[in-house]
């Protein structure tokens, strides 16, 4: 993958947003995958000058992730947009859809999580 | 002062898709702007699952109808990274041609609906018009106005022949001389700019930490396009990105008039080198493991694709991440403190397209 790749935990991947942030970073996107059973694969593309920096995060599904949406503010739709495919909760998100960003509240499935049904919408 | 709250579409004149702002407007004020999506959710990216990688092609030129032949040439390529697959440069100038024909279009597209948002039908005619004969090369070309469909994986499927590439080189000479008869009209005519003019002011520090894309994040004055990256074809061509400074509607809607004029020059580039040679070459085999990341500039700015592959004809992984949905962000900053008669203006301004937006 272009680009180097820096490996986050969940205690320090807020901070390591705040310095790409403060090294004039440019939040492009994330992207998720399936990292395993139970666990889901976030990397976080920046920019900068056309050249590419990930960060890579690893995380259990059904524990929250921080949001870095109090960071970068356009995180909120990608963030919205995890929550609806993987049904992964964000601590701290600035605006919580609640799983409605592009989902119907009706829809008890989660697209992109094989096998992982949810309750209905309180 | 109490607040009013205004819904703003999801069913509006100046939106040709749907989506729905929830306006709190104080005075004809507005103060806060929520976005709610999903009206056109499709759910594409999980098709990877079941459709093998090169079906995949045929879905990704359906994301966005307007830039099919730019998501078909940026999902090709990044299996192409990942299978290690050098296309011959033919194939590369030939997928350059006809995404710039796209642009075009889309750009002239969006010039006619922007001077419909603020009531100019004769203008919003005029670019519609001209923006036939590219519509016109393409099905000429390709067989299809819109969704030209010429990527395969390893090249094109289609080539352009000598007399074609003279027919396009003479279209274009028409297209540009009346695009340019529009120019004083498009730039200063006293009722556009009026409605444009430090409306919807976004500063180049709030473009670049917010993510802005495209034509947007260089209305700001961020001279950043990914054509500069030299993918593909844009390796062998002089490009240099139109910026703005304002930070405006007027802004905005300069860039991509002169991105109009500015692809006219890459097709014509791209013609005088396109050389004899191969269209496709063979690929054997299916995607192996690993994962990949691309971008290319699409009408709209910056398109994102991230792949991971298993070895298997099918993907484990298909991510998108269109040029409106980062710049959906900007627009909320835009919107606060604007009179809510410049709402479909600044919204228009974005150039949104929302079943790409959603996937």
């Amino acid at each position: 993958m272009k680009g180097k790749v820096i490996d986050v935990t969940l205690d320090n991947v807020v901070g390591e947003v705040m310095n790409m942030k403060n090294d004039g970073q440019r939040l492009v996107s994330f992207s998720t995958y399936n990292a395993g059973e139970g666990k889901i694969g976030i990397l976080y593309h920046f920019d900068k000058a056309l050249e590419n920096t990930h960060l890579r995060l690893v995380a259990d599904m059904d524990k929250p992730i921080p949001s870095v949406s109090g960071v970068y503010f356009s995180a909120l739709l990608v963030e919205n947009e995890i929550r609806d495919q993987w049904d992964v909760k964000f601590d701290g998100l600035v605006l919580d859809f609640n799983r409605t960003l592009l989902l119907d509240p009706e829809v008890t499935k989660v697209p992109l999580a094989n096998n992982l049904k949810i309750g209905p919408k309180n | 002062m109490a607040t009013t709250v205004i819904p703003f579409g999801p069913q509006h004149p100046v939106l040709p898709e749907p989506v729905h702002l929830t306006l709190k407007v104080e005075d004809e004020i507005v103060k806060e702007a929520i976005p709610a999506l999903g009206y056109v959710h499709r759910g594409l990216e999980k098709l990877c699952e079941i459709r093998d990688f090169n079906q995949m092609i045929t879905v990704c030129e359906r994301v966005c109808g307007i830039c099919s032949m730019i998501h078909g040439a940026c999902y090709s390529q990044s299996i192409e990274e990942l299978m290690g697959i050098e296309i011959p440069d033919r194939a590369k100038l030939l997928r350059v041609i006809w995404s710039e024909l796209h642009r075009m279009h889309s750009h002239l597209l969006w010039l006619g609906l922007f001077a419909d948002a603020f009531g100019f039908e004769a203008l919003f005619m005029q670019f519609w018009k001209i923006r036939e004969r590219i519509m016109d090369i393409n099905e000429a070309t390709a067989g299809s106005r819109v969704i030209v469909s010429v990527n395969i994986i390893g090249g094109v499927r289609a080539d352009l022949s000598p007399d074609q590439l003279r027919w396009i080189l003479s279209e274009l000479d028409i297209v540009e001389k009346e695009v340019r008869e529009l120019q004083d009209t498009m730039m200063n005519d006293y009722t556009i700019k009026t409605r444009t003019v430090g409306i919807g002011v976004m500063t180049k520090a709030q473009a670049w930490e917010l993510g802005a894309a495209g034509p947007t994040l260089r209305g700001s004055g961020v001279a950043q396009d990914m054509r500069q990256q030299g993918y593909g074809g844009y390796a062998f061509l002089d490009f240099e990105p139109v910026v703005e400074t304002a930070g405006d509607c007027w802004a905005r809607s300069t860039v991509r008039f002169r991105e109009v004029l500015q692809s006219a020059d890459l097709v014509r580039q791209a013609i005088s080198k396109l050389p004899e040679g191969e269209l496709a070459v063979k690929v054997k085999g299916n995607p192996p493991e690993g994962e990949v990341y691309h971008r290319v500039e699409q009408p709209r700015g910056e398109c994102m694709y991230y792949i991971r592959g298993n070895g298997t004809k099918n993907l484990d992984r298909l991510r998108i991440r269109t040029p409106t949905f980062a710049n959906i962000p900007p627009l909320l900053a835009m919107l606060p403190e604007c009179e809510l008669a410049d709402v479909p203006v600044i919204v228009l301004s974005i150039d949104p397209c929302i079943s790409c937006t959603e996937r």
